[in-house]
């Protein structure tokens, strides 16, 4: 067994946790829910020691580095960190629907690093640009930021689905969270994630200027990168100076993860320093 | 696009906007946060939603004593009065933290400074030197202009390795900084690993090879089957050992197309054997048995080479980027005091009513107001058990 075959396999108990929270949604069935949430600390524990035995696998192989160097290793720590910030809000807030609404965001993130063919998942050796030890605290705080927005995307989809219960009496809504609470709950996670983001460009920014001379190169995942800041920026000042609440603010959350998976996955597609994901 | 004029007019643009816009809150804002006794209006709180109740069998006097200690040691200011039936607490704390989003439009003035200042004040240039080498001029990035430093830069040695797979390892380069003709720093650089001298930085940015000036050429005869093994030059023209004729290289190639493959580096070279006319020889350096495929009276091939390296240097002045820098640090400390502190007053007032008396814990937070609400329960619920 190694580390690959872990994490595909980690990926079928997200697979199965989503599942469960979707079931347990759907039936109003709180068996199936604790189950779920078992089955995603047990997700979680794969994961991590996924992560681990990469890390050890690439020693052996004479070339230890942190597994945080390509497109594979990223969506790896990034299913890791939304399952993790999802565990820590369900305990806190004690609502296991939240859950049918992030964890399919993980399971697809690690399906997509197992399963696409495009994604090669061996261990490679750092080229020089990568030696640095930047590029841990780079790609951690990125991460960190991106998993939040995607659980704040998930919240605030779950958010517009509530705010229609009055004009659609639906008895699945029943049991979410009330909408000022997920509100407030999506508000902290753009919160959370900006910070994170935030120290993610800086660092980004410090690491160039140590490798090229620059902090600032306009390369596409610099330049969305901002622009994704600047979509979170917005809906924060929309909240503190305008007051926004509620819909807009969901909407607003919505376009925020859209333009993260823009910076994550679509400037892939054009030439930059940052083609490895 | 850093230094044309209507970038600098934008940044320019953008953080007068940022201040002017700034100031104007600040010094309304300023008057609110400096106050030496907080004001504060209790029919507000009274009336607030945000409210915890609970009976005490105590005295308001014996209470009193002991919420007054409890409350001051979490909340900096605190102020208590009697009333009628009893008496109230006011607290507050962290009323400084509403500096926070001035502190992060600050850093964000500063970046944009720092931006500006390295942009008129600094440049960003690449020079190319081969080893063993110096130069002491750089060509500016994007222009044509050169830029002539105050020292010169050797490059003592250049080296590159790879990993099995073929991707590239390292790439390192040997410099020494001259200053008249002295040699003053030495240092290996790496990408990632940069040269700090005088304010100019020297990055580890590309290399190229040189031709070689010097082969060693093998000719293998196929009548004898000896192999004679030759020094060359470019230019220079040989005689063909057992006496078949002259050789010359004509011109060294990075890359050369040879019926629609590109066979990599290859010497051209022209032979001339006794009385008959000389013919063009393609000698590929990674294909030494390119030639044998002539069928001539012998095969010629580049036994030895040494390439040469030049290292690509990016170099850069940037004065402003300690500023920014200092902008960096300042937005991760301002968000962290926008986002997760918060200005928080607390009422707490104390009524005789009957044998028991009522106490009401209130309070607001001018940020995330349902961690506010768990705060008060959890002070309302330390209050009551506090002895
Ligand atoms: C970390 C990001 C930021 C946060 C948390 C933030 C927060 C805020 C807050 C809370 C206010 C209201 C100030 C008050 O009530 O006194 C404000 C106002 C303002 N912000 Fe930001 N800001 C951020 C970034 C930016 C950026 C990047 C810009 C522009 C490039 C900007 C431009 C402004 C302007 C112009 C105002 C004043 C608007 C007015 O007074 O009408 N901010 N910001």
């Amino acid at each position: 067994m190694n580390s690959s075959n872990l994490l595909s396999i980690t990926t079928f108990v997200y697979g199965l946790a989503a599942f469960l929270y979707i079931f347990s949604w759907i039936f109003k069935k709180p068996a199936p829910g604790i189950l779920a949430t078992w089955t995603a600390i047990l997700g979680l524990a794969g994961n991590t020691a996924g992560i681990i035995m990469r890390w050890v696998e690439s020693y052996w192989l004479g070339i230890g580095h942190a597994p945080l160097s390509n497109l594979y290793e990223s969506l790896i720590f990034y299913s890791w960190t939304i399952i993790l910030i999802y565990l820590v809000i369900e305990k806190r807030y004690k609502n296991r629907i939240i859950g049918a609404f992030t964890t399919p965001l993980a399971f697809l993130a690690l399906a997509y690093a197992s399963l696409s063919p495009n994604i090669d998942d061996r261990i490679q050796p750092l080229i020089p640009a990568l030696k640095s030890n930047w590029l841990i605290a780079h790609v951690i705080t990125c991460f960190v930021g991106y998993a939040a927005f995607a659980i704040a995307f998930g919240i605030s989809f779950m958010y517009l689905l509530k705010q229609r219960e009055n004009e659609h009496k639906g008895l699945l809504l029943d049991h979410f969270p009330e909408p000022n609470v997920l509100d407030e709950l999506t508000h902290q996670m753009v919160v959370f994630g900006f910070l994170f983001l935030s120290i993610g460009i800086i660092t980004g920014a410090v690491w160039a200027n140590s490798a090229w001379g620059r902090y600032w190169g306009w390369d596409p995942k610099e330049t969305w990168s901002l622009i994704t800041w600047f979509v979170y920026a917005t809906l924060l000042h929309a909240r503190m100076m305008r007051g926004w609440h509620g819909k807009r603010i969901a909407y607003l959350s919505i376009a925020g993860f859209t333009a993260v998976l823009f910076t994550y996955f679509g400037v892939n597609l054009l030439p930059g320093l940052h083609s490895y994901g | 696009m850093y230094h044309s004029w209507w970038f600098r007019f934008l940044l320019l643009l953008l953080t007068t906007n940022i201040i002017v816009c700034s100031i104007d809150r600040l010094s309304a804002t300023w008057k609110i946060i400096f106050v030496k006794i907080p004001p504060f209006n209790i029919s507000r709180f009274r009336n607030l939603s945000n409210k915890e109740e609970f009976k005490d069998n105590r005295s308001p006097e014996i209470l009193k004593k002991i919420y007054e200690p409890f409350i001051s040691k979490s909340f900096s200011y605190i102020k208590s009065e009697q009333t009628d039936k009893g008496f109230y607490i006011f607290a507050e704390k962290r009323r400084w933290t509403r500096l926070g989003v001035y502190t992060i439009h600050l850093s964000i003035v500063l970046m944009l400074l720092g931006g500006l200042i390295g942009s008129i004040f600094g440049f960003e240039g690449f020079v190319n030197i081969p080893e063993g080498e110096k130069k002491e001029s750089i060509q500016i990035r994007n222009t044509n202009k050169i830029h002539k430093l105050d020292f010169e830069i050797r490059c003592d040695d250049f080296n590159l390795s790879f990993y099995d797979s073929g991707a590239p390892k390292e790439y390192r380069s040997s410099l020494t900084i001259l200053e008249n003709g002295k040699p003053v720093v030495q240092k290996d650089i790496i990408v990632n690993d940069p040269l700090h001298y005088k304010g100019i930085n020297l990055f580890q940015s590309s290399y190229g090879v040189l031709p070689s000036k010097e082969f060693v050429i093998n000719f293998m005869s196929k009548e004898s089957g000896m192999n004679y093994k030759k020094k060359a030059m470019i230019g220079q023209e040989m005689k063909i050992p057992e006496d078949m004729g002259t050789f010359v290289i004509k011109d060294y190639m990075n890359s050369y197309n040879f019926m629609g493959h590109n066979i990599g580096e290859t010497l051209i070279g022209i032979l001339t054997p006794n009385n008959i006319d000389p013919a063009k020889i393609i000698l590929p350096l990674r294909y030494p048995n390119f030639d044998k495929m002539r069928k001539g009276n012998f095969a010629i091939s580049v036994a030895d080479y040494k390439p040469r390296y030049y290292t690509g240097l990016q170099v850069t002045k940037d004065p402003g980027v300690w500023v920014v820098y200092s902008g960096f640090i300042m937005i991760i400390i301002g968000c962290f005091i926008a986002f997760f502190m918060s200005h928080q007053r607390l009422f707490i007032e104390v009524e005789r009513g009957g044998k028991k008396c009522k106490v009401m814990v209130a309070g607001t937070s001018n940020k995330n107001k349902l961690r506010m609400k768990d705060n008060l329960k959890e002070i309302a619920k330390n209050l009551a058990g506090l002895t």
